[in-house]
């Protein structure tokens, strides 16, 4: 399958300081991605090179085959709702509705029209007059109708109530199963990444740390606990995330690619919010030297 | 009709936890044989959840001969796990009772015999795989 989004060593800075660097990413159609990182991890920067809002500083980055706002052909595949899900407040809905027509090529409008009166929205109310939870139904009419390839989401549903949230969350994956459009929505809460994603990128300290296929991540790391053991003996293959020792107790968090066989070590399944805080606490060293080799015990 | 509800805290993949629901309802009879299974973009909705996953789990449930998909009109449960593994209930719940009883009588609590159930259940599926 071809990528929607991809990037080569991709990096911003603003004056002084590094948004984002070496960022490398191959994401393939089709999927729901969830970019995922603490405040000030550099999402919302990735997120805006990919919509051409900003020009990388260094290396590149293409979505849907093309560089971000190249042409007009090229900003009609790419939709991008914005942080906080702006609107014109003093515009009223149908004047967004009207404009969305006017300025997309691709644009549906009959689709647009059918979810403001399932959505309950008055067209003649102002957006400014609107809820939080409306206005982000109506920033994503506007994203959906545009028939894009790739809808761009930047903290969609962070302001929302829980109610606003799931609400939001449901239009999305049933246009999602509609459109067979792909998704990159960044968040927070890793909740919302584990049903709604299929594939995550975790972003710290503008740095990519880990980024795939959900499943597969889930599939490849466990936790491992046993009775202690000097790290100089721990298994081949194990690449390890964390150790941690008391007395008597050793726990591991590790990604393998094989099965753990030593009867010495308790292994259990790791969620992913445990896979995704144990990448954002991984010491810096670590994260250079990918894949230590230990010594074997299996 | 099926509805299908996630917990967040059964330590299951949204996928998993489809599958299982489906099997669990074909097992009680709920899901008989012609039933359409809600669309992909249904239980998307409803759960809030990747189409992809939905996909999945009724490839999965399809792979094991339990549902068809029939392209534009749905996907329908070709067979049901009710008959044979209920009638044989009785016998085994009858001699679980007796063995729980054999567990008390050596002084296992409840959480003990939990625990043993679970670590025999998952040692003998663990060997099967190896």
């Amino acid at each position: 399958m071809s990528a929607v989004l991809r990037a080569q060593a991709l990096g911003k800075k603003y004056k002084q300081r590094w948004a984002l660097r070496d960022c490398d990413l191959d994401i393939p159609a089709g999927r729901v991605v969830g970019l995922v990182g603490p405040n000030g991890a550099g999402k919302s920067t990735l997120l805006n090179l990919a919509s051409g809002l900003l020009t990388p500083t260094a290396g590149t980055i293409e979505v849907c085959g093309g560089r971000p706002a190249a042409g007009v052909d090229q900003l009609a595949k790419v939709g991008f709702v914005a942080q906080d899900t702006p609107t014109y407040a003093s515009l009223s809905v149908a004047d967004h509705l009207d404009l969305g027509r006017h300025l997309n090529p691709t644009w549906d409008d009959a689709l647009a029209r059918d979810r403001i009166r399932r959505l309950g929205l008055d067209p003649k109310q102002r957006a400014g007059k609107l809820s939080g939870g409306q206005r982000a139904q109506l920033a994503l009419t506007l994203g959906i109708a545009k028939r894009p390839q790739l809808l761009i989401l930047d903290e969609p549903v962070a302001a929302l109530d829980p109610l606003a949230r799931r609400e939001f969350m449901q239009d999305l994956m049933e246009a999602v199963a509609e459109h067979e459009m792909s998704v990159v929505l960044s968040s927070h809460l890793v909740s919302d990444v584990e049903r709604a994603c299929d594939y995550v990128i975790v972003l710290v300290d503008s740095r990519v740390q880990v980024t795939g296929d959900i499943e597969d991540l889930v599939a490849s790391h466990h936790r491992l606990t046993g009775p202690r053991r000097d790290p100089d003996t721990l298994p081949t293959g194990l690449h390890i995330l964390s150790a941690s020792h008391t007395e008597r107790q050793t726990t591991l968090l590790v990604r393998t690619d094989t099965a753990v066989h030593d009867p010495g070590w308790t292994v259990s399944p790791l969620g992913l919010e445990d896979i995704i805080l144990a990448h954002m606490t991984r010491p810096a060293d670590a994260v250079r030297d990918s894949r230590p080799a230990l010594e074997v015990l299996r | 009709m099926i509805e299908f509800h996630l917990n967040d805290r059964s330590g299951l993949s949204p996928y998993q936890q489809v599958v299982r629901q489906v099997r669990h309802a074909l097992r009680l009879g709920l899901l008989e044989q012609g039933d359409r299974l809600p669309t992909v973009k249904d239980v998307a909705r409803q759960l809030a959840i990747n189409p992809n996953t939905v996909l999945k789990a009724y490839r999965e449930l399809e792979h094991d001969g339990l549902v068809a998909a029939r392209p534009g009109v749905g996907t329908f449960v070709t067979r049901t796990l009710a008959d044979g593994t209920l009638a044989a209930h009785g016998p085994l719940r009858q001699d679980l009772r007796r063995w729980l009883t054999k567990a008390r009588l050596a002084g296992l609590d409840e959480e003990s015999i939990e625990a043993l159930f679970m670590n025999t259940l998952r040692n003998e599926a663990g060997e099967d795989v190896a």
